[in-house]
């Protein structure tokens, strides 16, 4: 993948190659050794340092009273983070894969997104719920869930996904600052993911997104896992002169209108990728908000290429399931291109 | 107010595999004699100082539920959760908190709340539909009043292993109801309190009825303090019309948390008299003979008859305690007659601390109908 980046990310020291896991774990440690508020908890983190590994080394390295292995119950993790937040605390959890948060929804929507608002800003709880998210990893059954549209569409919590290991570290000690509930999504299929990093590394703010490809024809706005998919595509373009720009969303609430609505009036067509399923999923938000804000400039209805409206396929199908370059670029041809 | 001696039970050794009495624990019988031998299950009866002083709270605490009540009869409240007939549990856990540590109380704990000190109008600004929660729960250090059943079960926890980690001597203390053990928080809260060993103290205040539905449809379990040895920490099952044993046992509780003993479960067994909330019609599911039952055993007139036995509770004490609870009253009647003047661009104002593009959009759209409805209104256009 040679995209280029319009922000280039700041560094200090020289790269070397580094997983999105492992610069989830360096931003983990950075914040535990910078400020002793932070804690990290959830199933598994502990010695064996996450199924992912993302916690990998901070048991041994800070102890058992600021990393530690929970009860196996997300509700009562996500509702302990909530007390201990309200006591200055600053809870990093873990859901161990993202279909094991629903019985932990009625926390989050209940109370991790309302706090703030029920007490007029007495009470704000700075807590990082990481969330495991996608497929595209040979999961079994409840491994490979997308659930981001529920979260982002509760008033009161704040929704990243990072694409790539640069942005993982920089987002996720951003969030770990951010006085406000976030909820950092973790593509799974990137977790091993390498790129060239020194750390620490500071790119774009995480409420923004990026173009992390110039084109002039379309615009393909993605997220997480999708970011990979329209960068093929866009590459793939290249043999069909056609110019395409992609937009990685790394934040999903708040949604930056101003960098997307740009981009979209330069190319006057945007499609929008996701994995999960099409249907009130997040891709309906961005087509309609895209649609209302620029119509005059658009040339062609706002597309979606998702993940069909179906349950997450079991391993052997799942490939069936998951948007492709090809798939975009088919998408992209279904559209009339004489003006 | 002194707290000693009220154990004679060795709290570090609590017994954690044995069910609690069936018979409910209590100092004070109905007709407000103290009681001996095994039902009070060591616990000893609270000087008649502290127990005037409860009994004090009590009854300012029942004449302002009868007037929330009575003001929302007259369409001042949108809601309110009444605990009338529940004063013994209210009272007898809040007061056994010291100033440092923090409640985690529901919708039906306004009376908690106000012996916690919080002013009328800023408990009721809730009900009243002013705002989800109105007063500084850092200041009284006290959590916003739950709705969602248990969920603040884990809040309390989480806190209380906060103040652990800390090494802060602070306990918390959550309400329950007989029908929120039987949600999933319940289970997590009680598991992770245990586990984790924190400073909690569980009252499960078991009213008999989850709006309409009667206790059998709960639990099979023979009392709701029996949970408490699968969790491995101590359940006590008390006589929760008994303020003198909630009291004691509470005390006893919140002293063993806060000296590292972990947390503990206490079922008041009680009976709520007015109706679920103003929207109730509790005639559809219970009868008459049985409120009537539980009138007979009122939490107030039971320490009163002791307290007049003892002579401590003398004419002049009796009228000042009146005059307290009456001035208290009107007070919530003078503040409920005021309208609070409600910003509704605030709507926008709490919901992050970070500024968002898009909510600064909807907030102006609001503002320019609001001007445009004040320009009607005042005939410009």
């Amino acid at each position: 993948m040679n995209a280029t980046t319009t922000e280039a990310p700041r560094t200090e020291a020289s790269p070397t190659q580094l997983t999105m896991a492992g610069a989830l774990n360096a931003a983990l440690r950075d914040a535990m050794a910078a400020d002793d508020r932070v804690v990290v908890y959830g199933e598994d983190v502990g010695p064996l340092g996450g199924v992912f590994r993302v916690t990998d080394g901070l048991q041994a390295e800070f102890g058992d009273e600021r990393i530690w292995d929970s009860p196996l119950a997300e509700s009562g993790i996500i509702g302990t983070a909530v007390g201990m937040a309200m006591y200055g605390m600053r809870p990093v959890v873990e859901m161990q894969f993202d279909a094991f948060s629903y019985p932990a929804f009625e926390q989050m929507v209940s109370h991790v997104a309302k706090m703030r608002n029920r007490t007029k800003g007495r009470v704000t709880l700075p807590m990082v719920v990481r969330i495991p998210c996608a497929g595209a990893i040979g999961g079994v059954e409840h491994h490979s869930d997308s659930s981001e549209a529920y979260w982002a569409s509760t008033p009161g919590l704040t929704v990243v996904m990072p694409s790539n290991p640069a942005d993982a570290y920089s987002m996720l000690s951003e969030a770990i600052a951010s006085d406000d509930p976030v909820v950092f999504m973790e593509p799974k299929s990137r977790y091993w993911a390498k790129a060239p990093l020194a750390l620490p590394v500071t790119t774009a703010p995480m409420d923004r997104a990026v173009v992390v490809r110039e084109g002039t024809d379309v615009t393909l706005l993605a997220y997480g896992p999708t970011v990979r998919t329209a960068l093929e595509a866009a590459e793939a373009a290249v043999d069909e002169d056609l110019s395409i720009e992609v937009v990685d969303l790394r934040s999903l609430s708040p949604f930056d209108d101003e960098t997307v609505g740009a981009s979209v009036r330069k190319t006057s067509r945007a499609a929008v990728i996701h994995e999960a399923a099409q249907f009130g999923g997040y891709g309906a938000e961005v087509a309609a908000r895209v649609t209302e804000r620029n119509f005059h400039h658009l040339a062609a209805p706002v597309l979606r290429i998702t993940g069909f409206d179906i349950p997450y396929p079991s391993p052997k199908l799942e490939e069936h399931h998951l948007p492709t370059a090809d798939r975009v670029l088919a998408a992209l041809d279904t559209w009339e291109w004489d003006a | 107010m002194s707290h000693d001696g009220l154990m004679s039970l060795n709290v570090e050794h609590l017994p954690t595999r044995t069910l609690p009495a069936e018979k409910p624990l209590r100092l004070l019988d109905n007709a407000g004699h103290a009681v001996t031998g095994a039902s009070t299950g060591g616990f000893l009866l609270p000087d008649v100082d502290t127990l005037l002083d409860l009994y004090r709270k009590m009854v300012v605490a029942r004449r302002f539920d009868v007037q929330v009540t009575a003001l929302t009869k007259q369409g001042r409240l949108a809601t309110y959760p009444s605990a009338y007939g529940q004063e013994a549990c209210e009272i007898g856990a809040v007061a056994s908190l010291d100033p440092v540590d923090w409640l985690f109380p529901t919708y039906r704990d306004s009376i908690a709340l106000l012996t916690r000190g919080i002013a009328p109008g800023e408990i009721l600004q809730s009900f009243r539909g002013d705002w989800h929660n109105g007063y500084d729960q850092h200041a009284y250090r006290t959590a916003a009043q739950a709705t969602p059943l248990a969920t603040q079960a884990l809040h309390a926890v989480g806190l209380a292993h906060a103040a652990r980690l800390r090494r802060d001597p602070i306990v918390s203390l959550t309400y329950l109801g007989d029908g929120a053990t039987s949600e999933g928080d319940a289970h997590e809260a009680f598991n992770f309190a245990a586990v984790w060993q924190t400073p909690t103290v569980f009252i499960v205040q078991n009213n008999q009825f989850a709006i309409s539905t009667p206790l059998a449809r709960q639990t099979h379990a023979t009392t709701l303090a029996d949970k408490a040895v699968g969790y491995g920490m101590p359940g006590f099952h008390v006589d929760g019309n008994d303020v003198a044993a909630m009291y004691a046992v509470t005390r006893a509780a919140v002293d063993r948390a806060r000296a590292g003993g972990g947390p503990t479960l206490i079922e008041g067994v009680t009976y709520r008299i007015e109706s679920h909330t103003n929207s109730d019609d509790p005639t559809r599911y219970r009868s008459s003979r049985d409120v009537e039952h539980w009138k007979r055993r009122d939490p107030i007139e039971r320490l009163e008859k002791y307290l007049v036995s003892e002579g401590v509770l003398t004419e002049t004490v009796r009228a000042e305690i009146t005059d307290a609870a009456e001035e208290l009253a009107a007070a919530t009647r003078e503040v409920m007659t005021v309208e609070a003047e409600l910003d509704p661009l605030e709507l926008f104002d709490h919901v992050y601390s970070r500024p968002r593009a898009a909510l600064a959009e909807q907030r102006a759209f609001l503002a320019a109908e609001l001007a445009g409805a004040r320009d009607h209104a005042e005939g410009r256009r």
